[in-house]
């Protein structure tokens, strides 16, 4: 039977860091998968992750989401952004030793068309209002997706410990 | 000092440099912007809650039970 997911790299943080990239991602895939295990520096609570395509950072991106923090619900979306926003980050000011899980799904990411990609991400935090937000995403440019970045939104740093797994996805 | 890691999924080769002062200052600026936004959120949700605090205060007071009102908000 055929291996269909398969690690390409990955990167867990020693010290803190500004950025994570992946370059040269390579195109004997389908689909990717970024799985993150991160917690920023931010002296207040809650902190998003930016990604970038391709290092882009112009306002192409956007979204749809649905969260709860189990005392409110809400939705939103975003048009223009210059990011995709990957929210519900856990920070400096969260318990100890407690990450933020997100994980993201880039299906088709060697079509020469706009990229729709998916992501959920769960800040666990031990506490009752802990955050999720599930998020539809659209990188709308065209072009094989090569290279991710990732960036806390405020941060500036991700702290040590902080996990980066990307997998690729085959059909076959 | 903050630092950018890429790492090369073709080599496997992790590439570790200082950021630029360029890249410090749009991070900053970033980071800012952000954080005003996310204030804003907060104070925007502040107010509606507030709002339905007191707009089922007010609901209590004619009258209606906490069954009633919570039928009304759902």
């Amino acid at each position: 039977m055929p291996s269909t997911y398969q690690l390409i790299s990955s990167n867990v943080l020693t010290t803190t860091a500004a950025s994570v990239t992946f370059s040269a991602i390579p195109s004997t895939y389908t689909d990717l998968v970024l799985r993150i295990s991160a917690k920023t520096d931010r002296a207040n609570a809650n902190d998003g992750i930016k990604l970038l395509v391709n290092g882009s950072s112009a306002s192409v991106y956007g979204e749809r989401n649905v969260n709860g923090n189990g005392a409110t619900a809400g939705s939103n979306g975003n048009a223009n952004l210059a990011y995709g926003a990957l929210r519900s980050g856990a920070t400096g000011a969260s318990t100890a030793n407690v990450f933020s899980s997100t994980e993201v799904y880039l299906p088709n990411y060697n079509d020469a068309t706009i990229h729709p990609f998916g992501s959920i991400q769960v800040q666990e935090d031990n506490s009752t209002t802990a955050r999720i937000f599930a998020t539809a995403s659209t990188f709308n440019t065209s072009g094989a997706i090569t290279s991710l970045t990732l960036n806390p939104e405020t941060g500036p740093n991700f702290v040590s410990g902080s996990s980066f797994y990307l997998y690729g996805i085959k059909n076959s | 000092m903050s630092v950018a890691i890429e790492v090369n999924c073709e080599t496997g080769v992790v590439t570790e440099r200082p950021l630029t002062a360029e890249e410090i200052a749009a991070n900053e600026a970033a980071a800012a912007q952000a954080a005003a936004a996310q204030h804003e959120a907060e104070v925007a949700a502040a107010a509606v809650a507030e709002a339905k605090a007191n707009a089922e205060a007010k609901l209590a007071a004619l009258g209606l039970t906490a069954e009633e009102i919570a039928a009304l908000t759902k």
